[in-house]
């Protein structure tokens, strides 16, 4: 992937030829952070792995062909990959101008959703398909919007240097801003998008240097939100369902609770070693629903055991490590916004999915960022980590 | 680069970021955390769990064994029942759930649509018998009942009933050959328990839901090597249930064949002579209780003398052993286990202990000689004994003078024994013992194997009781609470006595001794115990453990595991001294207590020298039991019954027709080798045929009956019978009138 490197980041850095311009003392090889590169690469390596092992029998869903969401998944990759490096090669303050436009599109495409070219997976009516067998989840797009279009409005005048922290009327134009495709997105429903985007608001605000008061005033709305979901029967049956069965997944093993015992079974049963990859009884049994997608972390669980589900807790571990570095560092608010709205989405989505595989948090449809099967959320992670990068990339350095 | 960036930012911004960092951080620690509780922790659990989800277990239930007679008539084993079973898992596949399948089954079978539908659901908490409990991988058997006929039509059809299966299957039989039912000794089977299936589901036989296990007599005894080894398929399966592969396959394999002791000719004699004692028993006149006897129950036992091996052993109350077959009815059980019942499932020749009355005396008689008493005596047998106010009397008060141990027996005098008792009992120290007591009537007894199980392969024999020093002891120590409460000085006989028991029950007392030397008071003892002492006695002292089972045959007949006899011990008396009491004993059944019964009525003693010993044991509140023992050189018998008057009186016709069945005597004393049906012991085993089965003999339709037409018919028709039937078969003699009975008419004697 050494190629990926020749791109050229403007007006940075003197001209030089060939490999030594590559790896020059400021060059953008020198500049990129390699750690969340190779954390990301491996995740989404051991990730195509996991899927084929969960859907290489799976004959009525792979087409017959065992290969193809291996096939797939890798694709995906390489497209992801690609969206990175296009992203880098922007730069996110060029992508800063474009804001409004991708905040718009991806807005669109949601709506699009909700008419009746969208259509339902798993109660979640949040698809649209493109056809092909490809299908594209924008809830997954409206993320990285969100967090770019917030930061864009709330670091606007700190940056410019006018005030130390974006006033009341900036937060509130910015929550206004992440409100609208949220609504959109909780009517779908789709529960899941929905809280990992409140996540992000939240992460978002609370690196903006926005009043305390906005932070808790947000946490309380929250809470105030999920109490009024709850008694407004908003909810719709299986959510509360799902919700039932993760508190006490006894009560109907063979129906709502299934997921999340078979789930458990397979984890616990890998020990400290796994059953070895393609040995799983769980998953070669295909006990586990959704295994390729959210229950991904079962098959590394049970076929690679302890030493592979932490292998995967501890490569998501650096990412967001070297993410909160890259906050940390950066010298623009702007920046530092972004890679924290980044870190935030990135951290719960990741929790909740190994979570409630594991048995500690609810089951929504949240896939595990780049190990699970899925164009739309392989694309949007790799553009967040094309964002990262071109966040460390283009600060000044420090040296 | 430098640790503190110059980013030129509030504190504030800096702080939460931070925040954030551990925040997430501690997240990903709570992840792992959880990962390492449930893999490592408890990975064990869940592995168990994993494994339990993908491998399907298909059983194949094992053909148990027969358990045959000594001549290989089977006593009990399996018919083949027409079996109509469904699949479950081929009906699911169905559209309507197999719905219109299983209700086109009904009308063939009969049923009503709902009622098949009712067996093949699945139990589960909400759903109510019947219902299929056992794996749903397994056929569901509809019925056992089906005709050829619906068999036939099911499987001609076999495109209509898809899933459907009619095969034949077996199931348990208990054949009563000969009318002989030998219920308590064969025992039954019952289902299995829960409790059984999860103790045995990881062995190498696991149970079936819908096994059978032997739950008494030798049904229980050799459930083991009966029961065979249940097939086990074991498939992995995915989550819908679909085979994805065989993991192991066992084919099963049938049970060993039990191969006994029993003549089912013989104890169907042995069952037909005590029950027709019992309901003799039954009509005559108690004077001690003005009424009729009761005789409740009763047992006998036929064994062999050598070996110790049984060849008959009956228990009356008794049942029918199919009555459990397939499962007993609420109604049967009641009728086997109720209050009412008396019992019947009890196995009376071991599991019923009473007091031996005079057949015991063969244990003082050794234990005086051990004593240093001569045998010859002259010990005065007086008409009664007294000690302090008490008189103990001789059986009817008659008083014989100076007279032999062995005479003593003869004629069953209880003085001479109250006697010798007493004064050892005085030697070793009375209420007082002696440290180092001898004991000698104690200890002799213990040595003849009494207060012991006898260790014959049959359950829950029960060990009687020798009523020493140390058993008073522990029994006050037992009840002396009740008895201090409920004993009055002055109160009624059973308050008297709770009141002396409080006080000193805790020691042998001298009227304790005195009872026990004629085996009355606390001693206990079975039939099966007396067997054996009797049999050694008959055998030159050898005590045998009691045998049913002679030899366990491999399935295809090929392995034969011989059941060696086996002995738990000697009798403790001189050859010397062995020789005289077998005199003695021969003498009871010449000229002594038992002579009516045999001398006296043709008893051809000079061809089979017939020796016996009666005895009738007090029990306090009821009927005087009946006990009879015998033996000749080959086979003792020993017949006892509850509520049932003298030993010779009650028991004496039973045993002496038994006698006659075994050795082919006829009334008269003439002895026939025709009509015997086992005048020496069963040698050697049955034999197999080449494909495994077991050669057995034709038995008659009723053994019994056959037997005493041939007794009295030859005491009428003697030589002219014999010649005029000759070539007619030994046990199919039915040509022969019957005669009024002779020996049941005649009144006792004394």
């Amino acid at each position: 992937m050494t190629g990926a490197n020749t791109f050229q980041v403007s007006g940075y850095g003197p001209q030089r030829a060939g490999w030594a311009r590559l790896f020059a003392r400021d060059s953008l090889a020198r500049r990129l952070d390699w750690p969340i590169l190779l954390a990301a690469l491996a995740l989404s390596g051991i990730g195509s792995l996991l899927v084929f092992s969960a859907t290489r029998n799976r004959t009525e869903i792979n087409q017959g062909d065992p290969y193809y969401f291996l096939i797939r998944h890798i694709m995906n990759t390489g497209i992801g990959f690609a969206l990175m490096l296009g992203t880098v090669w922007l730069g996110h303050r060029t992508l800063r101008t474009a804001v409004p436009i991708l905040y718009g599109a991806s807005v669109f495409l949601i709506l699009m959703v909700l008419t009746p070219l969208g259509s339902t997976v798993n109660g979640a009516h949040s698809w649209i398909v493109i056809g092909g067998g490809f299908s594209l989840q924008p809830s997954e797009f409206v993320k990285i919007t969100i967090i770019l279009g917030m930061a864009m409005l709330l670091a606007a005048r700190v940056d410019a240097g006018d005030k130390p922290h974006p006033d009341h009327r900036t937060v509130l134009q910015a929550l206004g801003l992440a409100a609208v495709p949220m609504l959109i997105v909780m009517l779908m429903p789709d529960l899941g998008s929905v809280m990992v985007m409140v996540i992000i608001v939240l992460g978002v605000l609370l690196a903006s240097g926005a009043s305390n008061r906005w932070v808790f005033g947000l946490l309380g709305a929250g809470a105030a939100g999920a109490i009024a979901v709850w008694q407004l029967h908003i909810l719709d049956d299986y959510q509360i369902a799902r919700f039932a069965a993760f508190a006490n997944p006894s009560l109907d093993p063979a129906g709502v609770g299934y997921n999340t015992n078979q789930a458990r079974i397979a984890i616990g049963s890998g020990g400290l070693t796994g059953s070895g990859l393609f040995h799983g009884s769980q998953t070669t049994g295909q006990f586990v629903p959704e295994q390729q997608t959210d229950f991904v972390f079962t098959v590394a669980g049970e076929e690679l055991g302890f030493v592979g589900g932490g292998l995967i807790i501890v490569l998501l571990g650096v990412v967001l490590w070297r993410a909160c570095r890259i906050a940390r560092e950066t010298t623009e608010l702007y920046g530092t916004i972004v890679a924290a709205g980044i870190v935030a989405w990135f951290a719960f989505q990741a929790f909740e999915n190994i979570g409630m595989t594991l048995g500690i948090m609810p089951v929504t449809g949240l896939p595990l960022p780049f190990v699970s099967y899925g164009g739309s959320s392989m694309f949007a992670v790799w553009v967040a980590v094309g964002l990262l990068q071109s966040i460390r990339v283009q600060r000044p350095m420090s040296a | 680069m430098t640790n503190i960036p110059e980013t030129g930012r509030t504190p504030r911004v800096q702080i939460r970021l931070v925040v954030i960092q551990i925040l997430v951080l501690s997240l990903l620690g709570t992840l792992g955390g959880r990962l390492w509780y449930l893999q490592i922790r408890e990975g064990d659990e869940y592995a168990k769990e994993a494994s339990g989800n993908h491998v399907q277990q298909v059983v194949e239930p094992a053909v148990r064994g027969s358990i045959l007679d000594a001549r290989g008539v089977p006593l009990a084993d399996n018919e083949t029942r027409l079996v109509v079973s469904a699949s479950r898992t081929d009906l699911l596949k169905m559209k309507d759930d197999g719905k219109a399948v299983l209700a086109k089954l009904a009308g063939v079978l009969g049923m009503k649509p709902r009622e098949v539908m009712e067996k093949v659901r699945l139990c589960d908490s909400k759903t109510p018998q019947p219902c299929w409990n056992g794996s749903p991988y397994q056929p569901i058997p509809i019925t056992d009942e089906a005709t050829a006929k619906q068999a036939l039509q099911i499987r001609e059809r076999a495109e209509d009933f898809p899933g459907i299966t009619a095969e034949p299957e077996a199931v348990r039989r208990y054949a009563a050959p000969g009318k002989s039912n030998t219920a308590q000794v064969l025992g039954y089977l019952s289902p299995v328990t829960d409790e059984e299936i999860t103790k045995a589901q990881d062995t190498d036989s696991p149970y079936l839901r819908s096994d059978q296990v032997g739950r008494s007599g030798l049904e229980r005894e050799y459930d083991k090597e009966l029961r065979g080894k249940a097939g086990v398929t074991r498939y992995e399966v995915d989550n819908l249930g679909r085979v994805i592969g065989e993991a192991e396959a066992d084919p099963a394999q049938a049970g060993s064949n039990l191969v006994t002791s029993i003549d089912a000719r013989v104890q169907r004699v042995a069952e037909y002579e005590l029950n027709d004692a019992m309901k003799k028993a039954r009509l005559e006149w108690d004077r001690n209780t003005n009424e009729q006897y009761k005789a409740d129950s009763g047992a006998v036992v036929v064994m062999e003398n050598k070996t110790g091996r049984v060849v008959a052993m009956a228990s009356n109350p008794t049942y029918d052993p199919n009555a459990w077959v397939g499962g007993i009815s609420a109604k049967d059980y009641t009728r086997l286990t109720g209050k009412n019942s008396n019992y019947p499932l009890l196995n009376r020749a071991i599991q019923g202990q009473s007091a031996p009355g005079s057949i015991f005396k063969v244990v003082p008689t050794a234990a005086a000689v051990n004593a240093g008493y001569s045998f010859d005596g002259p010990y005065e047998c007086s008409s009664s004994y007294s000690l302090g106010g008490q008189v103990f009397k001789n059986f009817e008060s008659k008083g014989y003078g100076p007279i032999s141990l062995g005479r003593a027996l003869e004629v069953s005098c209880d003085t001479v024994f109250y006697r010798l008792s007493h004064e050892e009992w005085k030697r070793d120290g009375g209420t007082k013992p002696k440290k180092n007591a001898n004991d000698w009537f104690y200890k002799t007894a213990h040595q003849f194997g009494l207060g012991a199980e006898t260790g014959i392969d049959l359950p829950n024999e029960v060990t009687g009781r020798i009523p020493d020093r140390q058993w008073k002891l522990d029994y006050w120590k037992a009840n002396k609470d009740v008895w201090c409460r409920t004993g009055k000085k002055d109160g009624s006989y059973a308050e008297k006595i709770a009141y002396e028991n409080c006080l000193e029950g805790n020691r042998l007392r001298a009227g304790d001794s005195i009872n026990y030397s004629i085996g009355q008071g606390d001693t206990l003892v079975t039939p099966i115990q007396m067997a054996t002492i009797y049999s050694a006695i008959a055998n030159g002292g050898t005590l045998y453990d009691p045998t049913v089972g002679k030899a366990i045959l491999s399935p295809d007949g090929k392995t034969v595991t011989e059941i060696k006899p086996k002995s738990h011990g000697k009798l403790p008396i001189s050859k010397k001294t062995l020789a005289e009491m077998d005199e003695a004993l021969e003498g009871v059944a010449t000229r002594g207590t038992a002579a009516w019964r045999f001398a006296d009525v043709g008893w051809p003693q000079d061809k089979i020298p017939m020796h016996a010993k009666t005895g009738t044991a007090e029990v306090y509140g009821k009927q005087t039991t009946s006990w009879f023992a015998t033996y000749t050189k080959d086979y003792s018998v020993v017949m006892t019954i509850s509520q049932g008057g003298t030993g010779s009186g009650a028991s004496g016709p039973a045993v002496r027709n038994i006698y006659d069945a075994l050795y082919g005597v006829s009334d008269d004393g003439a002895v026939n080798p025709k009509n015997a049906l086992l005048p020496t012991p069963q040698k050697g085993l049955p034999k197999v045929r080449t494909d495994g089965t077991i050669k057995s003999p034709k038995v008659a339709k009723d053994p019994a009956k056959e037997q005493r037409a041939n007794q009295e018919g030859a005491a009428e028709e003697g030589g002219v019978q014999q010649a005029a039937t000759v070539n007619t078969p030994a046990t199919g003699n039915r040509n022969t009138r019957r005669r009024p009975r002779r020996r049941g008419s005649r009144r006792m004697l004394a």
